[in-house]
């Protein structure tokens, strides 16, 4: 069952972010959440990784309410990456990733092989065991980025939310990051403005317009020209790759 | 980067960092009870010590021992620990506004205590029954609350609370103007102005157990944080996805730090510069993880207390600088090396 949410209404003020959201997150599949600036993708982030209370409505992770679960359980099974994490401590990237551990070590406890065996594996499927060392400042984009990843993982999440992580990325780091969170075992949502990769990459999608869901479904279901031109305000063509077998968008001019 | 075939077990190497630690205040504390216009060796004030102890029994000069008991080494305890608990409140405030320009007074506090200084000495608000220090701290924590209320109230992330802060700082300051100019004669504001600039002029043994007592526990109730001040490197919403209680820990190191400052404030005025510098020049040797951090600012801000004060002593002769002064006159080139250097090797 992994994440699922019913109703779901959240307001800041009196203005409605998100209206009446229910969808549910399968488990180790990877769920695209797509839609213009401002339809709510971030908000619906945070909401899920129990960041924020909705208004009204329920989110539960494996039938239980999210928030009936304490801060610490909920990030030993949620990891959370943000789109503008930023610091301006120089921290070295395997003091970042450590911080992964932190929910599941109480105030003294020390540290442990499997707290060690974690990261390690972390790093590894991060591609960031050679920048083990780096400090922060010296990282690109990408590898902030793959870092960031990395310290998610290090929390051994079931669901792992990730918010535009491609952004800013290079095409070859774009589709390194998207392969990285496909292959995972764990659930994963995954915000993202890029309509090609998410249909290429996701094993469900999900589209929000103005805070509530428009489409939902396969990659095939959802993309079509009329989600197109009416969520997206794009004039396009849409046929199955003969390279992926996937759906692939065709931006006319 | 040595021993990388069999690294010392952690204790070993805490354990030797400790005793090396307390070893090096302890030197600086015996170099500022030897000097002054009676000057008193090193030898001299470690055997006074040893003898109070039971360790030793040397036959002492009786003037060096009443001076060392009654006079100096109080004071230069009490400088160790206020340099150590505005540093390490420093570091606190820096890593939870995570803002390099915060510092222990950042909050308000040296403003609300100037006012409420002021308001016992000049306007003799109840001065009869409470003292200049005691005057000091509830002005310190009005200032803090009022800080507190500002930032809960609006829902404030670390920018609001550095806003309500300089809100907060502006109001007490200019209420302390407000009184000095309208009712002060120049006698009065001079006192004032010095206390503002710190002095360990009137510290004894009692100024000594409740600053010991109230830092000692400070320090050790952040090291127990010191996980979390980690976890806030990325901000609040970071921490949080990480598991911390973001607003439960923001207010447990907010009222530690203000209690830790506020008793230093109103106990010897407000020193500047170190609660600011000591962290960042601690953080460029140790890096910015916090179960480092916070005890090697503990130590070096002791240390760098002790030396300010032995200087605002020796500096000028016969005559006693504010310590405050000496902080930044001494710290600013210090820092610059620091800065210098590091700046070119990373």
């Amino acid at each position: 069952m992994s994440i699922r949410t019913q109703d779901l209404v959240w307001k800041i003020g009196k203005k409605t972010i998100l209206d009446r959201v229910s969808f549910e997150a399968r488990p180790g599949r990877m769920l695209g959440l797509l839609g213009p600036n401002g339809s709510g993708k971030t908000s619906l982030l945070r909401l899920l990784a129990g960041l924020k209370r909705p208004h009204s409505g329920e989110i539960t992770l494996d039938g239980k309410d999210i928030g009936s679960i304490g801060r610490r359980k909920i990030a030993q099974r949620v990891a959370f990456v943000e789109q503008h994490a930023t610091t301006n401590a120089n921290l070295r990237v395997v003091d970042v990733v450590k911080l992964g551990r932190s929910p599941h070590r109480s105030m003294f406890s020390g540290w442990t092989l499997a707290d060690d065996r974690a990261v390690e594996q972390a790093l590894e499927c991060a591609g960031m065991i050679d920048k083990r060392n780096a400090p922060w400042q010296s990282l690109s984009g990408g590898e902030k980025q793959r870092a960031h990843i990395a310290r998610a993982l290090a929390q051994s999440p079931k669901e792992l939310i990730l918010d535009e992580p491609t952004n800013h990325l290079d095409i070859q780091h774009q589709i390194s990051l998207m392969r990285l969170v496909a292959d995972l075992p764990i659930t994963s949502i995954i915000a993202l403005h890029d309509l090609n990769h998410a249909a290429m990459f996701c094993d469900e999608l999900i589209v929000m317009q103005r805070g509530r869901i428009v489409a939902s479904g396969t990659p095939d279901e959802v993309m079509t020209e009329t989600v197109l031109r009416d969520v997206f305000a794009v004039d396009a063509r849409v046929e199955t790759s003969p390279h992926h077998a996937r759906p692939h968008i065709h931006y006319l001019p | 980067m040595t021993a990388s075939h069999r690294p010392l077990p952690q204790a070993v190497v805490f354990g030797a960092l400790l005793l090396a630690s307390l070893a090096a205040i302890g030197f600086v504390v015996g170099v500022s009870v030897g000097i002054g216009d009676l000057p008193i060796p090193l030898a001299t004030t470690f055997a006074a010590v040893t003898n109070r102890l039971g360790w030793t029994s040397v036959e002492l000069n009786r003037i060096h021992e009443t001076v060392i008991w009654d006079y100096r080494l109080s004071r230069a305890l009490v400088a160790a620990f206020c340099g150590a608990g505005l540093a390490l409140s420093g570091a606190i405030m820096q890593s939870l506004l995570r803002n390099p320009l915060a510092e222990p007074y950042v909050l308000g506090i040296s403003a609300g205590a100037s006012t409420g200084a002021v308001a016992i000495v000049i306007l003799g608000v109840g001065s009869a029954a409470v003292s200049l220090s005691a005057g000091a701290f509830a002005g310190a924590f009005a200032a803090f609350f009022f800080v507190a209320l500002l930032s809960n109230g609006t829902r404030g992330g670390a920018d609001r609370t550095v806003l309500a802060g300089v809100a907060a700082s502006q109001l007490f300051n200019a209420a302390t103007s407000y009184v000095v100019t309208t009712s002060g004669n120049a006698q009065q504001a001079r006192d004032v102005m010095f206390w503002l600039l710190g002095s360990f002029g009137g510290v004894r043994w009692p100024e000594f157990m409740l600053v010991s007592v109230i830092v000692g526990l400070g320090l050790v109730a952040c090291l127990a944080y010191t996980r979390v001040l980690d976890a806030f490197a990325f901000g609040d919403e970071a921490a949080a996805s990480l598991g911390v209680d973001v607003g439960r820990a923001r207010i447990v190191l907010f009222a530690l730090t203000a209690m830790m400052t506020a008793t230093i404030v109103s106990m010897v005025g407000s020193i500047g510069f170190v609660g600011l510098v000591v962290p960042h020049a601690a953080r460029f040797v140790v890096g910015p993880l916090h179960s480092r951090l916070l005890p090697a600012c503990a130590v070096v801000g002791a240390i760098f207390m002790v030396l300010a004060d032995i200087a605002s002593r020796a500096l000028v002769p016969q005559q006693i600088l504010p310590v405050g002064v000496v902080t930044a006159l001494v710290g600013v080139p210090f820092f610059s090396v620091i800065l210098y250097r590091f700046q070119r090797a990373s």
